[in-house]
């Protein structure tokens, strides 16, 4: 079971938080084409490494939050507000 | 005379408190300490199973958690807690015991399965994958495995409900000592002398661990007096917690160390409220491994005989349990730890005809070797035992030399093996540490990992126990905090030098029968020549060894068996053995009671159970309670007399005849403040929201970023910058999640709040032509048309027996009626509820369930979020294309116009009427030709269905193809599984007062 750092509440066990998707993919501007809403709703990576997301401390204090985790060894690398930079080994 | 094998004194075991036990039906007698296997050795007892293919005989091999043999069922005349596969090992013995063999039928002595030792030659490695390949139909095959699982297997799961109880127990602390030996010991006392937060834990009831340490001397102290001096030391600490019977038993993320405490399994009467066992899951900052060693045998023929046994058990049982585990012993080896279980038994009275060292003389002259020979026991160096014969009991083995040559017979009843020992390296591996083939040792050992876990002692491959002791205290200081151990990766400390062992690797004896059969692992009856036929056959990765042959499966997981057939699978590829590697070592260490891990979470406790707060009263007034996601709600409220449909139907007609109260507190509510609310709302629902005047509400639906429907529901406009947003029951988890998400991660800027306030608010919907004169009676405010118009939003108050209770007051219609929303805060939900009842009275006022609100809704045509919208429906498919502003963008909106959104033949909503007075089937597909040849085209299906007691007639809602062009058309409404079809009429998907005139009155 994860121990996710939350960067309200500090350590928290897995079982707090809910798994909201990829953090590093961008939402278009209201009036882009087409595609690039396909490719933000369908298209997603499938790194193998470090991987940014998002997390929401639901059981907790209802943030949303990043989260860098290594998809190969569930190493946590680091968590930050949103709105603030991930630190630690970029993806 | 009972314990004839018991020494007079020795051991850890109370000899002044006997405990009576049974075995397979026969009474016998041990001692407080014992467990079952030292209980029924002192008793004589070797014979206790049969193995689980061939039915050979077995007995008892090891003294621990490795054991492969001795599985018995424990009370096996309980229903509920009758228990299987127990290592007799590791169930300590209590007054009244009761156990029995596994695996034989009429019994253990004579065992009708045992057919399956002749017939053998049909039964080699992965047999069941050719043997029973004809006639070549699944069908066969079905019938032979029948036949194969009944011949084969453990014990017999209890079939009643379990009646114990298991808790978990969340810890943290600093260092997890894993493990109670000395070295254990060692590191927990050092680490929590310096302050650290320590918990230690050993699956044994006693201190102390293996039996490396049995004469030893520690710190110039006896070992016993050690072990004890320092378990009362580290007694003392504040910040320790000692876990006995506790194994850790898994490593997962973060450090999360998984054990099983038996808190219970030891005692004849478990104390009332006490768990049986406790799942304990604890996050240590650092874990130090001191798990120690596991004993593994030599493959010779019939190595399985009941008195074979590994040579430590053997002294393990002789030094701990003060039992004489035979009376005449062989001792074969090749390794110096054997020489102890020689010396000690001798000293115990054991006859020792042999020791038979498999190292040449050469090697045999050091001072442990010299002591055993002043003692008088024959070494016969360059030796092996080719051969061992005996029917329930070992007799006698064959000698020879490793040269060759002729053989000797030696008679004994007891033969002690070694080939070596392997770390207990479970944990470790779990922990991604990698594994070092140690040359010296024969067998892996720890090399590096990146986690904080940091293995010592025999765990580490360190058997001297003042080298173990000294490893223990460098761990326990290592893993204490800041002591700069967390630095990864970091290799293991070692001391150099000292192995005690000095092995010479022996794997197999060569075979001089044909047919003798040589086992590596006793419990799945895998033997060398099937190693050697997964070879020939290309089963030559580890893994597919293992599947193939079972090596290394079952409740003991090959951990006295699987370095044994890896080396015997390098000697086939003629590889090192570290490039055969080993199998993934996977949690459980050992196996684990399941119900240990729901704990509590059990029947009522898997999941909370939200009660709205008028549930006591609907519980007095008759309610039928139905689940809705965690919800119980009203399904209906029969009179005496009434079946649950005659109940539904009644309040569906008084709905449109009088007037009813439903309890809708399960819709979603979610506050929204700020001073950007409105254009939150327009850019989440279709619909345009900034022109939402104060006082006002409306209906919107949401969509998913791909264009597909959500949810639906309607906001309320309380003041200039608050409002109140409904979800439905079973989205407001999911829609709060998402406007969390927008408004934290996408749209930061706006300035709204979001609130979950569902619990904070009751609420009740008051729908029916009388519904107005009701709501006068209780209001505080004018509800007459005009002040209060429909989509009207007030606050305001309800007159109850408590007094006036703030309420908030919505005219909104689900049921098609004139009709309000009523909500106050919960704690007055019944006292409005019951304000409302009785000022309705006079109208002829009766509480309706979900059933009568389904039916209510379904004549309307009103789609429900999961029947209608159900993930694959755009909001045009559902007839609310127009709702969908073409001036503003909105969530979902960019995807709308993709072509398989926009196709002429989607599936759209309609309604159906059942003709010739058939009923609706449930689950129906829509057809054009119920005679068509199969598969029959299918035009849609049914959504919803319920009979109209208002129109008298069997209604559905529907998703067709181009169902908005087929209005009038009749078809058929096919239910294969029922074996029903029924003509339906195709109509608009609304049945009572199309044009919504009722709503305005």
């Amino acid at each position: 079971m994860l121990l996710i750092p939350c960067p309200w509440c500090g350590p928290r066990n897995q079982i707090e938080f809910t798994y909201g998707g990829d953090a590093t993919v961008q939402r278009p501007g209201n009036d882009a084409p087409e595609a690039a809403w396909e490719a933000f709703v369908y298209m997603r990576d499938n790194p193998s490494g470090p991987h940014d997301e998002l997390w929401l401390h639901s059981a907790g204090c209802r943030s949303w939050f990043k989260l860098r985790r290594d998809t190969r060894t569930h190493d946590i690398l680091g968590s930050a507000r949103m709105g603030d930079e991930l630190g630690g080994e970029s993806p | 005379m009972t314990q004839p094998h018991r020494l007079p004194e020795g051991g850890i075991i109370d000899r002044t408190r006997a405990l009576r036990f049974e075995f397979d039906g026969v009474q016998h007698e041990g001692y407080a300490g014992d467990t079952l296997a030292s209980a029924l050795l002192a008793n004589g007892v070797h014979l206790v199973g049969r193995s689980f293919k061939y039915h050979r005989p077995r007995g008892i091999f090891s003294a621990g958690a490795e054991e492969p043999n001795a599985l018995v069922q424990l009370s096996p005349a309980s229903g509920a807690r009758t228990e299987p596969n127990v290592k007799a090992t590791m169930q300590a013995l209590y007054d009244g015991l009761i156990a029995a063999s596994q695996n034989c039928w009429p019994s253990v002595h004579f065992d009708v399965g045992a057919i399956n030792n002749v017939m053998s030659c049909l039964m080699p490695a992965g047999f069941y994958y050719k043997t029973f390949m004809w006639p070549p139909t699944p069908k066969w095959w079905l019938k032979y495995e029948h036949v194969i699982r009944h011949a084969a297997g453990m014990g017999r799961a209890a079939l009643a409900p379990d009646p114990d109880h298991y808790e978990h127990q969340y810890a943290h602390c600093d260092v997890l000592v894993v493990g109670g030996g000395l070295t254990g010991l060692a590191a927990a006392h050092t680490a929590a002398k310096a302050g650290a937060r320590v918990i230690l834990c050993d699956e044994s009831a006693a201190w102390g661990g293996g039996v490396g340490d049995i004469g030893a001397t520690i710190d110039d102290r006896p070992v016993d007096r050690w072990i004890a001096d320092t378990v009362r030391d580290c007694a003392r600490f504040d910040d320790i917690t000692l876990l006995p019977r506790t194994t850790a038993f898994g490593y997962y993320d973060g450090n999360l160390v998984g054990a099983i405490e038996r808190v219970t399994d030891h005692l004849s009467e478990p104390p009332a409220h006490t768990p049986r066992q406790r799942l304990w899951k604890i996050r240590a900052k650092s874990v130090v491994l001191a798990s120690g060693a596991i004993e593994r045998g030599i493959a010779y023929a019939n190595n399985d005989l009941p008195g074979t046994m590994l040579a430590g058990a053997a002294r393990t049982y002789a030094r701990r349990y003060g039992v004489r585990p035979g009376t005449r012993a062989v001792v074969f080896t090749n390794n110096d730890s054997a020489y102890l279980t020689a010396l000690d038994l001798h000293d115990a009275g054991v006859a020792i005809a042999a020791v038979i060292d498999a190292r040449p003389a050469s090697q045999l002259t050091r001072g442990l070797h010299q002591h055993a020979r002043a003692s008088g026991l024959a070494i016969l160096p360059d030796s092996a035992i080719i051969g061992a014969r005996g029917g329930r009991r070992v007799a006698s083995v064959d000698v020879a030399t490793l040269a060759g040559g002729r053989s000797t017979r030696v008679d004994c009843d007891l033969v002690c093996v070694s080939g070596g020992w392997n770390p207990a390296v479970h944990l470790f591996s779990q922990a991604r540490g990698k594994l070092r083939y140690d040359e010296p040792l024969a067998t892996f050992v720890p090399d590096i990992s990146p986690l904080p876990i940091l293995p010592a002692g025999a765990a580490n491959g360190c058997f001297d126990p003042t080298a173990a002791v000294m490893e223990g205290r460098a761990a326990g200081a290592a893993a204490i905090p800041g002591a700069g151990m967390m630095a990864s990766p970091h290799h293991s400390p070692r001391t150099n030098g000292v192995d005690g062992t000095a092995l010479q690797p022996l794997w197999a004896v060569p075979a001089t029968r044909r047919t003798a059969k040589r086992f590596v692992d006793l419990q799945n009856d895998v033997t060398v020549d099937d190693i050697a036929l997964a070879a020939r056959e290309g089963y030559v990765s580890v893994e597919h060894l293992k599947r193939y042959t079972t090596l290394g499966m079952g409740t003991d997981q090959g951990k006295t068996s699987n370095i044994i057939g890896l080396a015997l699978m390098a000697e086939q590829l003629d590889l090192p053995i570290p490039k055969v590697g080993t199998t993934t070592f996977r949690p459980p260490y050992t196996p684990v009671t399941l119900g240990a891990f729901p704990g509590h979470e059990t029947a009522a406790h898997v999941e909370p159970t939200r009660y709205s707060a008028m549930h006591d009263w609907h519980q007095e007034h008759g309610a039928r309670f139905v689940n809705a996601g965690l919800w119980k709600r009203p399904h209906s409220y029969p009179r005496p007399g009434e079946t649950e449909d005659d109940a539904a139907n009644r309040e569906a007609r008084n709905v449109r005849t009088h007037v009813g109260l439903v309890d809708v507190s399960t819709l979603g509510k979610i506050e929204l403040q700020g001073r950007d609310v409105a254009e939150l709302l327009n850019r989440v629902y279709i619909n345009k929201w900034d022109t939402l005047a104060l006082g006002r509400c409306r209906y919107g639906v949401m969509l998913r970023d791909d264009g597909l429907v959500m949810d639906d529901g309607t906001t309320s406009r309380l003041s200039a910058t608050h409002y109140l947003m409904t979800t439905t029951t079973v989205n407001a988890v999911r829609v709060m999640q998402q406007l969390e998400y927008l408004l934290q991660a996408e749209w930061r800027n706006l300035d709204v709040y979001a609130t979950s306030v569902t619990e904070q608010w009751a609420a009740a919907a008051l729908s029916g032509p009388k519904a107005r004169e009701v709501l006068a009676k209780v209001m505080d405010i004018d509800v007459s048309n005009g002040a209060f118009p429909f989509l009207a939003v007030a606050t305001c108050h309800v007159r109850t027996a408590q007094g006036l209770v703030p309420a908030r007051a919505f005219r909104m219609s689900y049921s098609g009626e004139l009709a309000y929303e009523i909500h106050v805060p919960a704690d007055h939900g019944r006292a409005m509820w019951e304000a409302i009842i009785k000022a309705g009275d006079d109208a002829g006022i009766m509480p309706y369930g979900t059933e009568a609100m389904s039916t209510l809704r379904i004549e309307k045509g009103h789609v429900v979020i999961g029947p209608e919208a159900d993930g694959r429906t755009t909001a045009d498919d559902l007839g609310m294309g127009k709702l969908v502003n073409p001036a503003k963008w909105c969530i979902g909106k960019p995807l709308l116009a993709r072509p398989a959104l926009t196709a002429p033949d989607r599936w759209q909503l309609v309604g159906l009427t059942a003709l010739d007075g058939a009923r609706m089937p449930r689950a129906a597909k829509i057809v054009a030709n119920p005679d068509h040849a199969l598969p029959n085209p299918m035009l849609g299906h049914v959504t919803s269905w319920c009979y109209s007691p208002n129109l008298d007639a069997w209604i559905a809602l529907a998703l067709l193809a181009n169902g908005r062009a087929r209005h009038g058309e009749v078809l058929w409404a096919l239910s294969p599984l029922a074996n029903v079809r029924v003509r339906v009429k195709v109509g608009p998907p609304c049945f009572i007062d199309p044009e919504g005139a009722r709503l305005r009155v």
